[in-house]
């Protein structure tokens, strides 16, 4: 099949501005990160890697960044648990009010984030809970479950649920059937939840905001820190470094998926 | 009839407002092949589900060798199952695939490798043990799941429309295939299907089902030759239906009347009705004779016009028009050298005859 030559028609052009739109300012991070300048302006100064090194030495940003990953971590791994068994009681099982349970929990997702902040802010100090991360990871917890949800109750009803019924009569019980049948065949399903809410919690802000207390995640601590110009420099190395970073997961994620998508079994 | 294996007593199943299955009660014995046909809906998928364990029933029992397996949960059962997509793990490779219920067996490695392989050479499949399930065409996943189910040493093999998603040529030949295979391992095998070809090839006797009733149960000679009701003689095969009036009874012999065929002379042991009454005669398109000459006007005789045909090889299919029947009667002759040399075509006058001992007699259905 020969690859038809991409023409600058109008469509073209308009894909080419859309992709320079959605990455120049991306690739601005880096460049500004090796910049020997503490304004973000142009014409460049020459190449440093000096705010890499004050980054390493910032011990209020590396902590913030310990932080995020912390909650991150835990909410993307309890809300994907979490996820798992709601997917799987949604498509396994006959039961009522089925529907109506699926948009109970799905709520979050289209209530604005600043009302489920004062919401929380409110019943958490109405019932004397003291913010902290953990309250922050609550909060991302909310925001995550419906996330891991569409994504895994998409992942089962993709798959047969003969193939499940199949264990139970080959002798397998309900907990055998989950982990040598159920859980392998979601696996791709299982990454992909644990990468998207893991990267919503690294970088919301508008709950953390509300109710981390003391404890700075990451943006809030980047927010706090853009009143101080010669700050930005590093912000912008750390940004450099997440960017970086994320890309590779995204890539591994993704090839996580197509050997997910090789496995399964081909429709009859 | 041999020890009963599966006995199932008074099975009744609804889904909501929905009766799958209305007070099934029947036993299927050791060592049998036994078919569940029906259209689809009818019932049968679901009283295998409950055989399996998937399905408890609303009403009833189940026994299984003896044992109330009735809320038994699968994984607890003598039976194994093979789904009507086969339901291949599509993570594992076809030797895991097969492995798979031996993980409590307290086999060794050793030994497990060995009865896979000895699997894989039943389905005749040597070799294939590392194939990935994806590698496996439709025919060759249907041995798999068959191989990963009698690798448990099931009293009993259920198998959901197992031939269903394969090709004729394919299908046919898996046809023999199971029924040597269940000759073999002399497992008793309850087949699920909608076709009634497959069900007389391979059966040594068929549950008919509709709606949830189980109609009757008979081997495939009997349901062929001796339905007991219209729907059964309807559903398998073929059949033409007249409606007659009970006449005389006498040496074994019915004399009837019928408004499209005449009079009719039937050989039965007793009659289906009282004198004067009415019933339905079925006779197959084969037990026809077409006659090309005037044959009169004695019983067993009825004029009529050739309608389209049909020739398909061994043998051909001809519509006969008959005067006061809207539907034509179907006619299917063997195609024998020069025996249809006298066949013109549509609208030619020709005589339809047949044995005494030919017609099915059924009771007439309000």
């Amino acid at each position: 099949m020969a690859a038809t030559r991409l023409k600058l028609n109008g469509l073209g052009l308009y894909a080419i501005a859309y992709l320079g739109f959605l990455y120049l300012p991306v690739a601005v991070l880096p460049v500004f990160s090796f910049n020997d300048s503490q304004y973000v302006a142009f014409p460049l100064k020459g190449f440093t890697l000096r705010w890499y090194d004050e980054l390493a030495d910032s011990y209020g940003l590396l902590n913030a960044l310990g932080n995020s990953i912390r909650v991150a971590l835990c909410v993307s791994v309890l809300s994907t648990v979490l996820g798992v068994f709601a997917a799987k009681a949604v498509t396994r099982y006959r039961m009522h009010g089925r529907g109506g349970l699926i948009g109970f929990i799905m709520v979050p997702l289209v209530i604005p984030e600043i009302i489920l902040g004062i919401s929380l802010l409110m019943t958490f100090s109405l019932s004397d809970v003291r913010l902290s991360l953990v309250t922050v990871g609550i909060g991302h917890l909310l925001l995550c479950v419906p996330f891991s949800m569409l994504v895994l109750i998409s992942r089962m009803e993709g798959f047969d649920r003969s193939m499940e019924e199949a264990a139970r009569d080959l002798g397998e019980n309900a907990w055998g059937t989950f982990w040598r049948v159920t859980f392998p065949i979601i696996f791709p399903g299982v990454v992909a939840s644990l990468l998207l809410t893991f990267t919503i919690s690294f970088d919301e802000f508008v709950l953390a905001f509300f109710l981390s207390g003391s404890d700075a995640t990451l943006p809030l601590h980047i927010w706090s820190q853009l009143r101080f110009p010669e700050r930005l420099p590093s912000v912008l190395s750390l940004g450099a470094i997440i960017v970086v970073a994320s890309t590779i997961v995204v890539f591994v994620a993704e090839f996580v998926r197509r050997r997910g998508v090789q496995l399964a079994p081909p429709r009859a | 009839m041999t020890k009963a294996i599966i006995s199932i007593n008074h099975v009744t199943k609804d889904f909501g407002s929905v009766r799958a299955v209305n007070d099934a009660n029947f036993e299927i014995a050791e060592g049998e092949f036994f078919s569940l046909l029906g259209p689809s809906g009818c019932g049968k998928t679901t009283l295998l589900r409950i055989l399996a364990g998937f399905e408890v029933p609303s009403a009833g029992s189940i026994y299984i060798d003896g044992r109330d397996v009735t809320l038994l949960p699968p994984n607890h059962r003598p039976v194994n199952m093979v789904f009507q997509n086969y339901a291949i793990f599509p993570h594992l490779n076809v030797a895991s695939n097969i492995a798979f219920g031996m993980r409590r067996s307290g086999l060794s490695k050793a030994e497990l490798a060995e009865r896979i392989e000895e699997m894989l050479e039943l389905i005749r499949l040597p070799g294939y043990g590392e194939r990935g399930a994806h590698e496996l065409s439709g025919g060759q996943r249907q041995r798999v799941a068959l191989a990963r189910a009698l690798i448990k040493q099931p009293k009993v093999l259920l198998l959901d429309e197992p031939l269903g998603a394969l090709d004729k040529k394919l299908r046919e030949q898996m046809q023999i295939e199971l029924r040597q295979l269940q000759q073999q391992v002399g497992i008793t095998f309850v087949f699920v299907t909608h076709d009634q070809e497959e069900a007389l090839t391979l059966s040594d006797r068929i549950a008919v089902m509709s709606q949830g009733d189980v109609l009757e149960i008979s081997t495939p000679g009997e349901l062929y030759e001796a339905p007991r009701s219209r729907f059964v003689a309807d559903f398998i095969g073929t059949m033409n239906f007249f409606d007659c009036i009970v006449g005389d009874y006498r040496g074994g012999v019915l004399s009837a009347d019928s408004a499209e065929l005449g009079p009719v002379r039937v050989a039965c042991t007793t009659p289906p009705a009282a004198p004067g009454e009415g019933f339905v005669l079925a006779i197959r398109p084969e037990k026809f004779q077409l006659v090309f000459d005037d044959a009169g006007a004695s019983a067993n005789t009825v004029r009529g016009r050739m309608g389209p045909s049909a020739y398909l090889g061994d043998r051909s299919h001809f519509y006969v028009y008959l005067e006061g029947r809207n539907e034509p009667v179907s006619v299917a002759l063997p195609n024998l050298a020069r025996s249809l040399d006298r066949i013109r075509g549509v609208d030619q006058e020709v005589w339809l005859t047949w044995p005494e001992d030919a017609a099915v007699l059924l009771p007439r259905e309000e």
